[in-house]
């Protein structure tokens, strides 16, 4: 990138003396660092080409890691959707994928996704809110209705139910005779972030990761064409977590949920290319593109040296990406169309392979019909309008945007070496580091969004007299979605045969107390029987225990 | 930030801020918890998962001056109920109850009628919750 780096230099100090730049008002990146009012040439200078850029598809992935990119397809789009019974969700994804959605990324309520039924004390309120009401097998029957597992693709945010989930899937398939090598999907399976951000765990770290480790292993011997991992930055990003924080403890989970693998006697080259993950930008571009450019660098170097991969695949960073909806504003609703168009141009241009979108109404409630097919929209009009999809990696090249993310790496790579020392992600999150450190940003977040240090437009700057609160429809709880589905439920169980679920049951608690038996067939053998989903997890509760958070504010 | 110490006649005012049910999105309570204390106010926070019950038990324990509740989750006006029954059933009742999170306007009418003392949705600034609690808080 040399262009006589020392020439421009004196060329660019005397340029800033004639036209007094040292005066112009500072500006900082996120990561606090002073912008200069234009980057050359010799702000690059040690950048090598081949080395550290090389090209799409192509160790070390700087620029994507397909050669094609999006010219041969955009991004996949999905909208986070799922909520009420079965039936409703059903009816819902048939909507999506009529509009031009590619695949369901599923949505489960809270009550499933902790494990509980429909019809336990704490999940009363809380059935079918978040998402889909899932409590057996029927459950998940009803959900694909019409929807033919082999030409669908799922993504389903699930973590510590995963392997229940998975076996639901499974014997799904199996009932519909479609084989298991058919299948397509993704499985978030994630519980290091739930434990700093989220809070959707159950079990306590330990059987977390052997759980984590049981859905990795049976995918890779038996669905070849799902990712058993949907390794989450965006959890932590949307508590407060900066971008070097976001990728940095990332990682850290990854590097522990690879090291598992390897634990297990899996090989890197095996698995490493059925890892994915998730991030989420907002509408800083440039910052954002270099962010997941940086990141894929650093995770193609860490696969390689670390872990000793040797295929090229298993060195990928694939990544889903999504606006985010953190940065959604209740007053003057409609602005938020274009908070989320600017971030996902900057998604895409960071040549992400997957986005969702959160809808408008994000700070209210879930989607309406509405306010999904303009989410989608958004993503298809800048696939299908702008042109930036016609060559890799379009901002590859610019001064600016290889400085920063140069810049980026070295910071994220800085905080992966701290959580290094402390002895890696398990420790750093009993400790309570990451959950501070993100707690610290969201702090910092609100105070500079008071003072104005951060600019909201009809927020803090340009607010309307007048600006209130929307008059929008948004999406209507049904009132009555948890009874059908406890009467689903409640069937269910009057028709199944209580002798199968109790051995089947007991069974697989025999499993759970032996580490090395891989769950997953017990419990595909548990949903078959009709054992509901809390039944599973209350008789893997009593082999793991569950898990107490430090808490940390 | 450090205004001058919220108080009641017996010293700092006491808020319990809780995550109430299965919703699991921590970050505004935290953020407000902070404010809180900046303000000069003692502030318990719970931790995620709580039952309606446990939230009362803290509130009596800690002898809370105001009990806030954070809802990411939809379930607000069913769970807000619950904690104000159990505060009734407690012999709390006077207790103020305020309430944050994602809440659409149409939800906030029935959840005053509840007795809610105040509804903080998603984009309120800090300082007013501060503000709001402090007022209830002196009241105690």
């Amino acid at each position: 990138m040399d262009n006589h780096s020392e020439q421009i230099v004196q060329e660019e100090e005397r340029w800033g003396r004639e036209k007094k730049v040292a005066s112009l008002p500072p500006s900082r990146t996120e990561m606090g660092r002073d912008v200069k009012p234009v980057y050359t040439p010799a702000d690059v200078k040690n950048t090598d080409y081949l080395r550290d850029l090389g090209f799409p598809g192509q160790y070390p992935f700087t620029r994507g890691v397909y050669p094609g990119m999006y010219r041969v397809t955009p991004w996949q789009m999905r909208l986070y959707s799922g909520f009420g019974t079965a039936e409703d969700t059903n009816k819902r994804w048939k909507f999506l994928l009529a509009s031009g959605n590619n695949g369901v990324a599923v949505a489960l309520d809270m009550p499933t996704q902790l494990g509980l039924d429909a019809d336990h004390e704490m999940a009363e309120d809380e059935v079918g809110k978040l998402g889909a009401a899932v409590d057996t097998l029927a459950d998940m029957e009803v959900m694909y209705d019409g929807l033919s597992l082999d030409k669908i693709v799922s993504s389903f945010n699930v973590n510590a139910v995963c392997p229940v989930i998975l076996a639901m899937y499974v014997a799904l398939a199996e009932k519909q005779g479609t084989p298991l090598t058919a299948l397509s999907g993704t499985l978030a399976n994630d519980l290091f972030c739930e434990y700093v951000s989220r809070g959707a765990y159950i079990f306590p770290p330990e059987a977390s990761l052997r759980l984590q480790t049981d859905v990795l292993e049976y995918c890779t011997k038996n669905l070849p064409k799902f990712y058993p991992y949907n390794i989450r930055g965006i959890i932590m990003r949307e508590a407060g977590a900066s971008m070097v924080q976001e990728i940095a403890f990332t990682f850290a989970n990854a590097i522990a949920y690879v090291q598992a693998g390897v634990d297990r006697g899996l090989a890197v080259d095996d698995f490493g290319p059925r890892l994915s993950f998730f991030f989420a930008n907002g509408e800083e571009i440039f910052e954002e593109v270099a962010k997941y450019r940086a990141a894929r660098r650093i995770w193609a170097r860490l696969m390689k040296e670390r872990f000793g991969a040797t295929r090229p695949q298993a060195m990928l960073l694939r990544f889903t990406a999504t606006a985010r909806g953190s940065i959604y504003e209740p007053v003057e609703p409609e602005n938020n169309i274009i908070r989320g168009a600017y971030s996902v141009l900057a998604a895409a241009l960071g040549g992400a392979q997957g986005m969702l979108h959160p809808a408008l109404d994000e700070p209210f409630a879930i989607p309406t019909e509405r306010t999904a097919l303009l989410a989608l929209r958004t993503q298809q009009i800048c696939a299908y309008e702008t042109g930036i999809t016609r060559t890799a990696d379009p901002l590859g090249g610019s001064y600016y945007v290889e400085y920063l993310t140069n810049e980026i790496e070295a910071d994220i790579l800085r905080e992966m070496k701290k959580i290094e020392e402390m002895g890696g992600a398990a420790k750093a999150i009993e400790a309570g580091y990451m959950q501070k450190r993100i707690a610290d940003e969201a702090f910092k977040w609100e105070q500079e969004r008071l003072t104005g240090d951060r600019p909201v437009v009809g927020v803090n700057k340009f607010r309307q007299e007048q600006s209130g609160r929307s008059k929008m429809e948004f999406h209507k709880f049904d009132p009555t979605a948890r009874d059908r589905q406890v009467q689903r439920l409640r069937q269910a169980k009057r028709e199944r045969d209580p002798e199968a679920v109790r051995r089947t049951l007991a069974a697989l608690q025999d499993a759970a107390r032996r580490p090395d038996v891989n769950l997953i067939p017990p419990l595909i053998d548990a949903t078959n029987a009709c054992a509901t989903l809390g039944e599973m997890c209350d008789a893997l509760k009593a082999v793991f225990g569950i898990f107490r958070e430090p808490v940390v504010v | 930030m450090r205004q001058q110490s919220a108080a009641t006649r017996h010293g700092p005012i006491r808020v319990l801020i809780a995550k109430v049910g299965l919703d699991g999105h921590d970050r505004g309570a935290k953020v407000v918890v902070r404010f809180l204390r900046d303000a000069g106010m003692e502030v318990i926070y719970t931790g995620l998962h709580q039952t309606p019950t446990q939230v009362v038990q803290s509130a009596i324990q800690e002898d809370v001056d105001v009990v806030g509740l954070s809802f990411l989750s939809g379930a607000h006006i069913g769970l807000t109920r619950k904690v104000i029954e159990e505060l009734k059933a407690q012999g709390v009742a006077e207790k103020p109850v305020v309430v944050g999170g994602t809440i659409v306007d149409d939800d906030i009418e029935p959840l005053k009628a509840l007795g809610v003392a105040g509804v903080f949705p998603v984009g309120t600034p800090p300082p007013e919750v501060v503000d709001a609690i402090k007022r209830l808080g002196e009241q105690a």
